[in-house]
């Protein structure tokens, strides 16, 4: 049987049906969360989609994280789940301290879209496996806030953990510290990037390919587990 | 009915995109030496009195949802009614662990009374 993977859907998710698909090429069976339930319905991963989630009120993430599936997915993290979130699901790991740091308006103070070059620095995460360290990929970013922030000695244990799982190439887009696009917490089972690997997944929708491997190797992951 | 404000700003050494945007906006409106950080104020109206525990409440309120505190510092303070004309208080707690109570003295300096 296909591992089950969740996509959870926020009011004012926008990709959630992206991430939905992108998991069924990558040959899992995807299900549908929404943000009210207080279940995960027996899934065996999730992710958070990227989006607005909450119209971005207060902070981006920061109502969102207070969603009664968010307590699920904390849970499961702490019990060592695959959770992947993607821009605006990033931000919301950050928020509920799944990750650490922030991420904060881009310091160009526009919105930015573009094909996105991306270097893979971590393959030791339930999410990047079927990379190689170092490979150049190209994924495509867009938001308004995705500059990623954090205190010194944070940025600097991200760092020497190796924890820094990609990281901006051809310019850095938003002001991200250490030109980090996204890391993963100590144990590598959950993981934010503000890039969109959902979106390159087809060749008719984007110019590679390159998001593929994420989907691909959190159902190594869960192979291997079982 | 009483009100307590909560104001919440990016930490000194976090980059503000907004206040750079408007520090520029305001120096080509030709108001020249003016920097600007931008943050955010929540007016909270609160029923009957404002009490240490009330304070409290909002404290743990502003700490969980109203600042990330990971890039943000909040300032809690009571707002009070004085002769017909609203002043604020003195700050109740930056950042927010302690709550000391309303500071009347410097109530009383800034409005004259």
């Amino acid at each position: 049987m296909a591992p089950r993977i969740g996509v959870v859907t926020f009011p004012g998710s926008l990709d959630d049906h992206d991430a939905l698909r992108a998991v069924r090429v990558a040959g899992a069976e995807a299900v549908a969360l929404w943000h009210g339930s207080d279940s995960l319905d027996g899934v065996d991963a999730v992710v958070l989609p990227g989006g607005f989630s909450y119209g971005d009120y207060l902070r981006c993430g920061a109502i969102a994280r207070f969603a009664p599936v968010m307590d699920e997915v904390v849970r499961a993290a702490g019990e060592g789940m695959p959770v992947l979130g993607i821009c605006n699901g990033f931000q919301i790991l950050c928020e509920a301290h799944l990750l650490p740091g922030a991420l904060i308006r881009n310091d160009v103070r526009t919105f930015v879209c573009r094909d996105q070059g991306l270097r893979v620095e971590s393959t030791d995460t339930t999410w990047t496996s079927r990379f190689e360290v170092g490979q150049q990929i190209e994924i495509v970013l867009k938001n308004g806030e995705g500059g990623f922030v954090a205190d010194a000695e944070t940025l600097a244990r991200l760092e020497g953990e190796g924890r820094v799982v990609f990281r901006y190439t051809g310019g850095n887009p938003n002001g991200s510290m250490n030109d980090i696009a996204g890391i993963c917490n100590e144990r590598g089972n959950v993981v934010g990037l503000m890039p969109h690997p959902e979106h390159n997944v087809d060749p008719l929708t984007g110019p590679t390919l390159d998001g593929r491997p994420i989907f691909e190797s959190v159902l190594d992951f869960l192979a291997a587990r079982v | 009915m009483a009100r307590v404000v909560v104001d919440v700003m990016p930490k000194p050494e976090i980059l503000d995109p907004q206040g750079k945007a408007v520090t520029g906006a305001l120096g080509r409106l030709g108001f020249s030496g003016l920097a600007v950080r931008q943050g955010k104020r929540f007016e909270i109206e609160v029923d009957g009195e404002v009490t240490p525990d009330t304070l409290a409440d909002i404290e743990r309120a502003a700490e969980t949802l109203l600042a990330n505190t990971v890039i943000e510092t909040y300032d809690v303070r009571v707002e009070t009614e004085v002769a017909g004309t609203v002043d604020e208080a003195a700050p109740t707690a930056q950042g927010g662990t302690d709550h000391p109570g309303h500071d009347v003295d410097h109530l009383n300096e800034e409005t004259g009374a």
